[in-house]
């Protein structure tokens, strides 16, 4: 498996959307330009607070960077306007919030599917239903992974910053690409709220994933035939190739063809290409792993509190690990398990009842203990509350 | 002689009967054979009739009849010409 | 049914095989449009989605497109699976949404001639939102609407144009609904041209597929459809061919007739022909004119959105 091939294909960003410079700026606004750096000239979205400055910036920038956005008039539209720019050239997205995600999660699932490389940024906030607006949260992190119907994988990156909103989202671009997989971008209404320095460098600097386009003739092409990685190669309406796509189960030839044989091929082909490649997708922050009784797993905005709380469990002389997650999904089960052998527990502060600490738990196997702290959203958590948790997690025994 | 020769693709035939009542000469009929879907494909009882307008072929949901015109040369020499 | 007339078989077998009547040089014109590896379609005997296909690949051939930039769009339901049997750049998306989809496409790439080939349920009902905004903006698609009356893929149930009176799966002891009158529908929305035909109106079709190729703007085509297996069989009407026979029996052409006149009932009258054809700027003029006039020189056209 040539698991170097995308890293020799990279390009350097195109000039012309890259904003160079040291700006001072929110999450939403910098998860824009990332979009604009990583390529993107198409986005079409719906307006849901807090995500809907990210589809304005564009809005604003994009007529003068050569490119179209175009407001739907809702979220189906939306995530299924943009499927259809992409196989028209375009790199796409869409941003919405979590009653959005909910309308979009059919045309997920149909981007995962047809293999259309895409980003879906959710810039989550309460719920469920209509929630919190304005305020944060951090459940819709099973949503992400689960939201559509049937078996399917996809990304989701996590930033904390709107530096990384700006870094990860050219990062999300990319993964979307080298796997021809639509990817989660998970921010949260805080980090997409906040305005931090986010400095944007020089174009060149910037390394961007080339779509992954055909080079053989009309006559061998097979629009979801694969080798070495199970990820095909994809070619544009308007090539002369003569293409079919469909949502429904398909060979090779892209033709309908609805057999369990088929349907066994094909899904577990879509599962393989992220699961074979977890190692290689999962990001993750690291700190003091080693000798560590207690590791804290958190991930966006949370990840920033529960770092005040691991200082302070520190200073009382507690042995505390942090571990970050970047990528949320495939989740870094590998990294867990090995952790899990050697800590007593692992302590996993979120923005909701519970989501990712299942997985945490999942993956430590029983061999640590796992502990949440939960927050129904509307804030963040204070750190004491999570330094509560990180005390109580110290005194337990290794399992 | 004919204007017209009828083509037929006898497996894709589902015998909907359109060109048999579209056409305008009357040159088809269902047969009473069947294609290995058991379905009774058009049979060209009026081959002469034909003129080749290829109305079969436009009505045929299932592409499988078409109609063309015989070539010119083979073509009746009374027809055509100065009045 | 139509006869069968009663012809020995050892004399048709000769037939059957073709060997008088099928020149090997004979080839049906729309051949070439078609993925042959896939037909026979699984479309119904008598069902008249096959012959809206045909229609419409015999305007391809007449109007000269350019195929390599023609990309067809539709979504689910028996219509939708048109997109599975044509040779071209061909999108199978997903229900009420090829709409949305063949937007994107098209403002990726506005090289392409979009086409929405969808059916009454698909593009009325649970792409309707859809349908009116795409005509309100007027984006330049071309919509072919194969309306069969009914929701024919899943079994036969009710759909927004299904007449009054008519018995369905969903509404066993008859459907009490009005029901949508399409073309009255898209054109207060803003479409640019709007035409009803039926596939008993082959020719007349195939000019208005031509026609809207060549027309930039919302182009809409209802074509009334039989549905044999559901549609007509549950209300006693007969089979396709009866269908047809009724088409040609009830339709009236009245060309640019008002919109607001053409609604359809189970037995009535049904009036064909091109009820609107008129000239509005589209979707893309309008937004490069707009930006051009905001930003001047700082507007950036969008050349070749294409990455590669």
């Amino acid at each position: 498996m040539n698991t170097d091939l995308q890293k020799t294909n990279l390009q350097s960003a195109d000039p012309r959307g890259v904003l160079t410079g040291i700006h001072f700026m929110d999450g939403d606004h910098a998860c824009c330009e990332g979009a604009l750096a990583a390529g993107s000239r198409f986005a079409a979205g719906y307006p849901i607070t807090p995500s809907t400055e990210v589809v304005e910036r564009f809005a604003s920038r994009v007529p003068m960077v050569g490119g179209t956005f175009i407001q739907m008039e809702d979220e189906l539209a939306a995530s299924i306007t943009l499927i259809g720019a992409v196989w028209g050239g375009a790199k796409a997205f869409t941003v919405t919030s979590g009653p959005g995600f909910s309308l979009m999660m059919e045309h997920i699932g149909y981007a995962a599917m047809t293999e259309t490389p895409c980003v879906f940024v959710d810039v989550q906030r309460g719920g469920p239903s209509t929630g919190l607006p304005t305020l944060p949260a951090q459940a819709d992190m099973m949503q992400a992974r689960w939201g559509s119907h049937g078996d399917y994988e996809i990304i989701a990156l996590c930033p904390n910053s709107p530096q990384e909103c700006f870094d990860l989202t050219i990062k999300a671009f990319n993964l979307s690409e080298e796997f021809r997989v639509p990817v989660m971008f998970m921010m949260d209404e805080v980090v997409g709220h906040m305005s931090e320095k986010v400095v944007i460098p020089k174009a060149d600097e910037i390394e961007v994933t080339p779509r992954r386009h055909t080079h053989k003739s009309v006559e061998e092409y097979l629009p979801y035939a694969t080798n070495g990685d199970g990820v095909p190669e994809i070619a544009h309406a308007g090539e002369g190739y003569n293409f079919h796509v469909t949502g429904l189960t398909h060979d090779e030839r892209g033709y309908p063809n609805m057999t369990p044989q088929v349907q066994d091929k094909l899904v577990r082909r879509l599962q393989n290409k992220i699961r074979d490649a977890a190692d290689r997708i999962a990001m993750f922050e690291e700190e003091k792993l080693d000798g560590a009784d207690v590791v804290v797993v958190s991930y966006g905005i949370t990840s920033r509190v529960a770092q005040r709380a691991i200082e302070a469990a520190r200073e009382r002389g507690l042995r505390v690990g942090k571990l970050r997650l970047i990528t949320a999904w495939p989740f870094p089960e590998k990294k867990i398990r090995e952790l899990a052998a050697n800590v007593k527990a692992f302590v996993v502060p979120e923005l909701n009842l519970g989501q990712m600490v299942r997985e945490v738990e999942r993956a430590a196997g029983g061999q640590a203990k796992t502990f949440a702290v939960s927050h129904a959203g509307g804030g963040v958590h204070n750190p004491e509350d999570i330094l509560k948790v990180i005390v109580e997690a110290s005194k337990c025994r290794k399992s | 002689m004919a204007k017209g020769r009828v083509s037929i693709v006898v497996e894709r035939c589902k015998a909907c009967g359109f060109c048999v009542e579209f056409c305008p000469s009357h040159v088809l009929a269902l047969s009473s054979a069947f294609n290995s879907k058991g379905y009774h494909p058009p049979h060209v009882v009026h081959p002469e009739k034909c003129s080749g307008c290829d109305l079969c072929g436009m009505y045929c949901p299932d592409f499988a009849i078409c109609a063309t015109k015989v070539d010119a040369k083979r073509a009746d020499p009374a027809k055509g010409g100065a009045k | 049914m139509p006869e069968i007339l009663n012809i020995l078989d050892n004399d048709l077998g000769k037939n059957l095989n073709n060997d008088d009547f099928n020149d090997d040089d004979v080839q049906n014109p729309v051949e070439p449009f078609l993925r042959s590896d896939r037909v026979p379609h699984i479309w119904c005997p008598g069902c008249g989605i096959g012959t809206t296909v045909n229609s419409f690949a015999r305007a391809l051939l007449e109007s000269k497109i350019d195929l390599r930039s023609l990309a067809l769009v539709s979504g689910i339901g028996c219509t939708g699976r048109v997109a599975g049997y044509v040779k071209l750049d061909s999108f199978h998306t997903t229900h009420g949404r090829a709409i949305p989809f063949a937007t994107g496409l098209k403002l990726a790439n506005p090289k392409l001639n979009v086409v929405v080939y969808s059916g009454d349920g698909d593009l009325s009902a649970i792409g309707g939102n859809h349908l009116i905004h795409a005509a309100r903006r007027n984006i330049d698609l071309k919509v072919i609407c194969v309306n069969n009356l009914i929701y024919a893929m899943t079994g036969g149930q009710t759909a927004p144009t299904t007449p009054d009176h008519s018995t369905t799966s969903t509404n066993p002891y008859g459907v009490f609904e009005p029901s949508f009158n399409l073309p009255h529908l898209v054109e207060a929305a803003g479409a640019v041209y709007v035409a009803r035909w039926t596939t008993f109106h082959v020719r007349q079709l195939t000019r208005a597929i031509s026609e809207a190729f060549h027309k930039k703007g919302f182009s809409f085509i209802e074509v009334i459809s039989p549905c044999p297996t559901l549609y007509q069989r549950r209300n006693k009407l007969g089979d396709g061919l009866d269908a047809m026979k009724d088409y040609k029996a009830k339709s009236k052409v009245r060309n640019g007739a008002p919109t607001s006149e053409v609604g359809m009932t189970m037995t009535g009258e049904i009036i064909v022909g091109k009820f609107v054809d008129r000239e509005r700027p589209d979707y893309q003029t309008m937004m490069r004119a707009q930006y051009a006039d905001s930003l001047g020189e700082r507007f950036v056209e969008q050349s070749e959105m294409v990455c590669s």
